[in-house]
């Protein structure tokens, strides 16, 4: 199952426009190039799981010569800091994806702060921060959860107050990935107690410059033993006027940009390699390796690829893989949908519990040696299962629960009552 | 198994052009016209008795070939369309949708294994499918088994004389179809064989079934004699490789009819979710019934993709074609049994009545489930491309890839 060895199509893809051609042969090329050396150290196995300067600062230099190069970001404006195309992303994202290149680690500038402030920055706003999003010199976060809004994210605490023309900063954000490097945080903050939604407002406020003057970082160690994310404490951060995002009331709007943006369903394209670690297909973490690994495995004495029962899980999980890349090409195509939505808004839910269920199922492959840490040396194929599957739960509960992407498919698409 | 990768690309329409989407816009249309659920349920759900004579609409069924729905997969020297097996499914789709009692997929299915044989009768007979004639497969044996080598009825050969003897199983609208395509034992191998439902010898013996949208026989073949160009497939392993060659196009049509009446239960019980009200609000505000719906759209849309990614593998990269059908039929039984069961779960007392609709569907899709193998059976088959064979050999090559 080794595809790495077979040439790649030729460049060119029957769907592409004259503009989206040339842009696929550069981008090829480009790829071909410089794919960025494997480093001498373990790289994280997602954006949110980047634990080190020196990981950050390696994906941030992949980032930077991507975006240098113009496949990331191209369909942004110039004046932004992009390349003014029309629908190249797409391009760039599938020969990013076929490269099998590292991950770009400003996941929450380039998937959520960017399209928030494209569609309600003003113009200073967008020359200001997409530029430095894009190329990763500056670091985002995303300051939504609290402890009392988790899936009710209406419900936000965190106030901003007016004070002597400035907004002070009061509150107690959760789950806050990246927080540790990030330069900026896009915030949600109550500013009226007298409306659940109108009473919100969204703001863009500095962080690694504010630590330590009211604002103050803590790591929070998930179920794996790993780091990756953060609470996010503010007592009494002042902003100006211009760090709000859209006006004062408008921040409800302003997220539900953001949270379609990161499922997947939003108007831009967010640059995404795919999500690789980077150029090791054995390393890969979807229902393809199981295949390898259950003819590698011996299970309670026995082949793991002689189990009908795991046979038919594995292959079960090779046809949903296969049917979310068959999803991915019908979703271009008018004529065989019904609701302009319903695909898109699937990718998440999807995507995570197949991850989730592909894990479970490497685990059961292994056998009693799933039992192994990958700190214990004899851990089969480096112990990364069992740390996978318990990292899944990451990506089914982040970014809304699918408990809330069921709700938002239930409602959006099949026009159900909305359950709250 | 990086199925981008490695795979033929696609084209940006997965060969599903105007023409295929206009196609099926005009028979979702005429279908909703024609044949609303309720004169469909008046029509087959007439009476509770298994026993029962098939009951169709043969006008509704000289319109559609009055339309040459017959006539959309078989080729344009045959006097047919021409169009790939993407509009064929398109069609198809909306076949299951209204849950039509028609022999239209049986048909289809005939047509693409009569386009996989060389001899004159098969295209004599597809001229007569491109006219309107309906066919179907007597393949199967009693056990259940469609696999090429398998078959209850001899062919003796007698000079240009051909007699068949013995009984097919299993057969799909076989009172409704005016040829049959037969598996039948020659001294050289299995052959195919066209034979018409008419002819002398030939006794169709109707199944009691469950499902009220179409019929199934057994059907007997009592010394019926043939002219030997009506073997189709005589050469040595023709007869097989036919089938073969024909395999995914089937799963693919029935995977195709299952997709289409899975999208009328989400559809049908979402509506009933919206308007139904108890506890003072619509069901479907809560979430015991908002989340099985989203859980049949995403298996509808994972098995739909996959059918529209077969069907262009089909005409376009033969050597994948089996392992996306198996995939797409295997998807398909999925959604098609899961759909099945909340349709009538979730419309609760109502939906485990006769007159409801929803049980139309529901023995549609679990009798679609069983045809050319089920889930389960997809899924082993699919093990031995993907995994290997049970029992067999690791295979050193990959030993040393490794």
């Amino acid at each position: 199952m080794d595809g790495s060895t077979l040439p790649r199509e030729p460049a060119g893809s029957p769907g592409d426009s004259g503009e989206q051609a040339a842009f696929r042969a550069r981008c090829r090329a480009w790829l071909t190039a410089n794919r960025p050396a494997k480093p001498g150290f373990e790289l994280p196995l997602g954006p949110i799981e980047i634990a080190t300067t020196e990981q950050l600062e390696h994906l941030r230099a992949w980032q930077r010569a991507a975006y240098d190069a113009g496949l990331v970001g191209c369909d942004y404006p110039r004046s932004c800091g992009g390349r003014g195309l029309v629908d190249c992303q797409r391009v760039a994202n599938e020969e990013l994806a076929a490269a099998s290149v590292p991950f770009l680690p400003n996941i929450v500038g380039l998937g959520m702060a960017g399209p928030a402030i494209f569609h309600h920055g003003t113009e200073a706003q967008r020359r200001r921060f997409l530029p430095g999003i894009l190329s990763a010199d500056e670091i985002w976060c995303q300051g939504f959860s609290e402890p009392g809004a988790g899936s009710d994210l209406a419900n936000v605490q965190t106030s901003a107050e007016r004070h002597g023309g400035r907004w002070i900063i009061r509150g107690h954000k959760v789950w806050t990935s990246l927080a540790q490097f990030a330069d900026w945080m896009i915030l949600l903050c109550r500013t009226d107690r007298g409306h659940k939604y109108r009473g919100l407002s969204y703001f863009i406020v500095p962080i690694a410059a504010a630590t330590g003057r009211g604002v103050e970082i803590r790591p929070l160690i998930k179920m794996t033993g790993g780091t990756g994310f953060n609470e996010v404490l503010f007592d009494g951060l002042e902003v100006d006027d211009d760090a709000l995002l859209g006006g004062v009331g408008e921040g409800w709007g302003v997220a539900m940009t953001t949270l379609l943006h990161e499922r997947g369903a939003g108007s831009l394209v967010t640059p995404s390699t795919g999500g690789g670690i980077g150029g090791d297909p054995a390393e890969t973490l979807g229902p393809s390796g199981l295949v390898d690994l259950a003819r590698a495995s011996s299970r309670y004495g026995r082949s793991a690829a002689e189990e009908p029962v795991l046979r038919d899980r594995i292959v079960r999980l090779m046809i949903r893989e296969r049917g979310l890349a068959a999803t991915k090409r019908r979703a271009g195509h008018g004529a065989l949908q019904d609701h302009p939505d319903r695909l898109q808004l699937q990718s998440k839910l999807l995507l995570s519990e197949l991850l989730q269920d592909a894990a479970r199922v490497a685990c059961e492959i292994q056998g009693v040696t799933s039992t192994l840490h990958r700190a214990d040396a004899s851990a089969p194929a480096g112990g990364r299962w069992p740390l996978a599957y318990l990292n899944s739960y990451g990506f089914t509960i982040a970014a809304g629960t699918n408990e809330i992407q069921r709700n938002i498919l239930g409602e959006r698409v099949l026009g159900l009552a909305k359950s709250k | 198994m990086d199925v981008d990768e490695r795979g033929a690309a696609r084209p940006e329409d997965l060969g599903f052009g105007e023409e295929a989407a206009l196609l099926k816009r005009t028979a979702r249309r005429l279908l909703e016209r024609r044949l609303p659920t309720d004169a469909l349920h008046r029509m087959v759900a007439s009476t509770i008795d298994p026993i029962r004579a098939c009951v169709w609409d043969r006008a509704l069924w000289d319109e559609v070939v009055e339309l040459g729905w017959t006539a959309v997969g078989v080729p344009e020297e045959r006097e047919g369309f021409g169009m790939p097996l993407s509009a064929v499914v398109g069609l198809v789709e909306e076949v299951g949708r209204a849950c039509l009692p028609a022999p239209l997929v049986a048909t289809a299915c005939a047509t693409y294994v009569l386009r996989a044989c060389e001899a004159a009768a098969a295209g004599e007979l597809l001229e007569r499918i491109a006219a309107g004639a309906a066919a179907s497969l007597a393949l199967c044996d009693r056990r259940g088994s469609w696999a090429p080598g398998d078959t209850e009825v001899e062919a003796r050969v007698d000079g240009d004389r051909v007699t068949l003897r013995g009984r097919a199983y299993f057969v799909q609208d076989a009172q409704k179809a005016a040829a049959l395509v037969v598996k039948a034992r020659a001294p050289e191998g299995v052959g195919l064989f066209v034979v018409d439902v008419d002819a002398a010898g030939v006794r169709v013996h109707p199944d009691a079934i469950l499902d009220l949208t179409r019929d199934q026989a057994q059907v007997e073949f009592d010394g019926v004699e043939l002219p030997r160009e009506s073997c189709v497939a005589a050469a040595p392993g023709e007869g097989a490789r036919a089938l073969r060659a024909a395999e995914p196009a089937i799963l693919v049509l029935i995977a195709a009819d299952m997709v289409g009446a899975a999208e009328w239960q989400l559809q049908t019980t979402a509506e009933y979710a919206r308007t139904r009200v108890q506890f003072d609000r619509p069901l479907g505000f809560f979430q015991a019934v908002k989340h099985p719906l989203v859980d049949m759209m995403t298996m509808i849309d994972e098995a739909r993709s996959l059918v529209y990614d077969a069907a262009w593998a089909f005409d376009h990269a033969p050597a994948e074609a089996e392992a996306c059908a198996r995939a797409a039929k295997s998807s398909a039984s999925d959604a098609a049994s899961y759909c099945s069961g909340r349709s009538v779960q979730l419309h609760g007392g109502i939906g485990f009545t006769w007159e409801s609709f929803v049980h139309l569907y529901f023995k549609r899709q679990k009798h679609n489930e069983a045809l050319f193998g089920d889930g389960v059976y997809q899924r082993e088959r699919l093990a031995e491309l993907w995994i290997g064979p049970l029992g067999g050999d690791v295979d050193p090559a990959r030993i040393a890839a490794r």
